[in-house]
C-alpha cells in the first residue's frame, strides 16, 4: 500500500499538515526544490567563514594559530550530536506513527551523522597533538563522543542487515532511541568528571569567553555547517524516497518525463 | 602567503585537518545527486522493458 | 491518537526511561573510573592505587619548574590549590605546558615524589589574541599594584 491513499479522511489544519509531510512525492519535490537553495547559501558561508577564520581571526595568544581548526571542529561536533538527535526523533515518529518518510529522513541523517561525528573526532585529534601533547586519550569526552560514532554505525548496519524494510526500520529506531542517552553524556562529560578536553566555551548562558574576532568566525562556520547538513539530508532523501518507491506511479511518471 | 601557509608551525595539523573535512562534506553532498539519477535511469529502463501493469502501489 | 499508536508511544517512553535508569546506575558506580585524573589532595590523602601507574592532574605551581642543565630533566610542583606533589619528569613537554598551566600527568609514586612518563597540557576554554592577554595581563598588574600601594600606604 502506498502512503499516498491510506489517509483516512483528514480533520483540521495538523492532519493537512502532518499528511502532506507523510506525502513521498511531495516530499520529493519539496527536496528537489531546496537541496541547491540550502547547498548555495552554504558555499557562500563556508568561503566567508574560512576566509574570517583563516585569514582574518587573530592568532591565541597560548595556542597560536594551531586552534584555528576550532572552526571545523567544534560545528562538526555540534552536528554530530543536534544530527543524531534529529536522526533519533525521525525514527521515533516513524516506529510511532508507521510514518515511512520519516524512516527514510532517519536512514539518510545516519551517514551524515557519522561523518560529522568522524570529523569531530580526527580534527580534534589534529588538535590535541600539539595542544595538550597526544592523538588520543581516554576521557569521557573523547570516549562518549567515539560511542556516538559507533552508535551512527550501528544504525547504518541495522537498517542495511534486515531485508524487510519495517521491521528494519523498527529495529534501528529502537536502536537510534536507546542511544539518546549518549547525548547527555556527551554534553555534560567536561562538566561531571575531570576530563583532559576543556569546558564549553560557547554556552546558552553567560558570555563566550571567546573574543570576538575569532568567536564571529565560528557561529558562521557554524551557520554554514547547518545548511549544508539539510542540503546533504535532501539530496540522500531523494535518493531514498526513489528507491522505495520505485514501484510507485508518481516514481515511473518522473522516471519518464 | 608563505605565513599563510605555514600556519605558525601547525600546517601539518590544519591543512590535514581542513582538506579531508571539506573534502569529505564535498563528496558526502555530490555522491547522493549521481545515486538520484542512475536511480531514475535504471527505473526508466526497467518499466520500458515491462508494460506498466506492475505500477500500482507496492511498499 | 488511535490506542495502538498511544500503545506504541507509550512502549518507547518506558524503554527510554529504563535505559535512561540504568545508564545513570552504570555511570554512578563506575563514576571514580571515569575520572581521567586523580588530584593531589587525593594522592596526600593516600587514596590513589599503591605502586600502580595512575593519572595525576593539576596545575603547575609558578616559579616551581626546575630544569637540570644538560638533559631533559624537569622537576615542577602540581597542586589543586589545595595540595602540592613535586612531579618529575624525563622527556619533551607538550608547547603547552608553562607555570600555571593545568596539566595532566601519567606515572607513579616513588617515595612521595610522582615519577611522570608522560605530560599532558591541558587547556581551559578562553581564547584571545596575544594583544588582548598582553592587556589583561597589564591591567591586573596594575589593579595589583594599585591594591599593595594602598595597603602599604594604611
Amino acid at each position: 500500500m502506498s502512503s499516498n491513499n491510506t489517509a483516512p479522511a483528514p480533520t483540521g489544519r495538523r492532519w493537512v499538515w502532518f499528511h502532506r509531510f507523510g506525502s513521498p512525492a511531495w516530499i520529493y519535490g519539496f527536496s528537489t526544490r531546496w537541496a541547491p537553495v540550502c547547498g548555495w547559501i552554504a558555499v557562500v558561508l563556508f568561503a566567508a567563514g574560512l576566509y574570517l577564520g583563516l585569514v582574518v581571526a587573530p592568532p591565541d595568544y597560548q595556542m597560536g594559530d594551531s586552534y584555528r581548526i576550532i572552526y571545523i571542529h567544534v560545528p562538526s561536533a555540534w552536528l554530530s550530536m543536534s544530527s543524531y538527535a534529529a536522526m533519533a526523533v525521525a525514527a521515533g515518529v516513524g516506529l510511532v506513527w508507521h510514518l515511512k518518510v520519516a524512516d527514510l529522513v532517519a536512514r539518510s541523517i545516519a551517514p551524515l551523522g557519522a561523518m560529522f561525528t568522524f570529523c569531530a573526532l580526527f580534527t580534534g585529534s589534529l588538535w590535541g597533538k600539539p595542544t595538550w601533547g597526544t592523538y588520543w586519550v581516554w576521557d569521557a569526552r573523547l570516549t562518549s563522543e567515539l560511542v556516538l560514532l559507533f552508535l551512527f554505525i550501528g544504525y547504518m548496519a541495522l537498517s542495511a542487515a534486515i531485508e524487510d524494510r519495517r521491521t528494519a526500520a523498527r529495529a534501528s529506531a529502537i536502536l537510534a532511541l536507546v542511544g539518546v542517552i549518549n547525548l547527555p553524556i556527551i554534553h555534560f562529560s567536561v562538566e561531571w568528571w575531570n576530563t583532559l578536553h576543556q569546558g564549553s566555551t560557547v554556552t546558552q548562558l553567560g558570555r563566550p569567553t571567546m573574543d570576538t574576532r575569532m568567536l564571529v568566525p565560528l557561529l558562521v562556520m557554524f551557520l554554514a555547517f547547518n545548511f549544508y547538513f539539510a542540503g546533504a539530508v535532501f539530496n540522500r532523501l531523494r535518493g531514498e524516497l526513489l528507491h522505495h518507491e520505485r514501484r510507485t506511479r508518481w516514481v515511473q511518471e518522473l522516471a519518464h518525463g | 602567503m608563505g605565513d599563510f601557509l605555514h600556519m605558525g608551525g601547525y600546517a601539518f595539523y590544519v591543512w590535514t585537518s581542513y582538506l579531508v573535512v571539506l573534502a569529505l562534506l564535498l563528496w558526502h553532498f555530490l555522491a547522493p545527486l549521481n545515486r538520484v539519477r542512475s536511480l531514475l535511469r535504471t527505473i526508466s529502463l526497467q518499466s520500458d522493458g515491462k508494460d506498466a501493469k506492475n505500477t500500482g502501489g507496492q511498499v | 491518537m488511535t490506542p495502538r499508536r498511544r500503545q506504541r508511544l507509550i512502549l518507547v517512553g518506558l524503554l527510554l526511561l529504563g535505559v535512561g535508569g540504568a545508564v545513570a546506575l552504570a555511570l554512578t558506580a563506575l563514576n571514580q573510573n571515569i575520572n581521567l585524573f586523580y588530584s593531589p589532595t587525593q594522592v596526600v590523602a593516600g587514596e590513589v592505587p599503591k605502586g600502580a601507574t595512575f593519572r595525576l592532574g593539576g596545575m603547575v605551581v609558578d616559579g616551581s619548574v626546575r630544569r637540570n642543565p644538560g638533559d631533559l630533566e624537569v622537576w615542577f610542583d602540581l597542586t589543586d590549590t589545595a595540595e602540592v606533589v613535586t612531579v618529575r619528569y624525563d622527556g619533551i613537554l607538550p608547547d603547552l605546558f608553562r607555570e600555571g598551566q593545568g596539566i595532566v600527568t601519567t606515572g607513579n609514586l616513588v617515595d612521595g615524589r610522582f615519577v611522570a612518563q608522560q605530560v599532558l597540557a591541558k587547556h581551559d576554554e578562553t581564547y584571545m589574541p596575544p594583544e588582548v592577554h598582553e592587556a589583561l595581563r597589564q591591567a591586573n598588574a596594575d589593579a595589583y599594584r594599585d591594591q599593595a600601594g594602598k595597603s602599604s600606604g594604611q
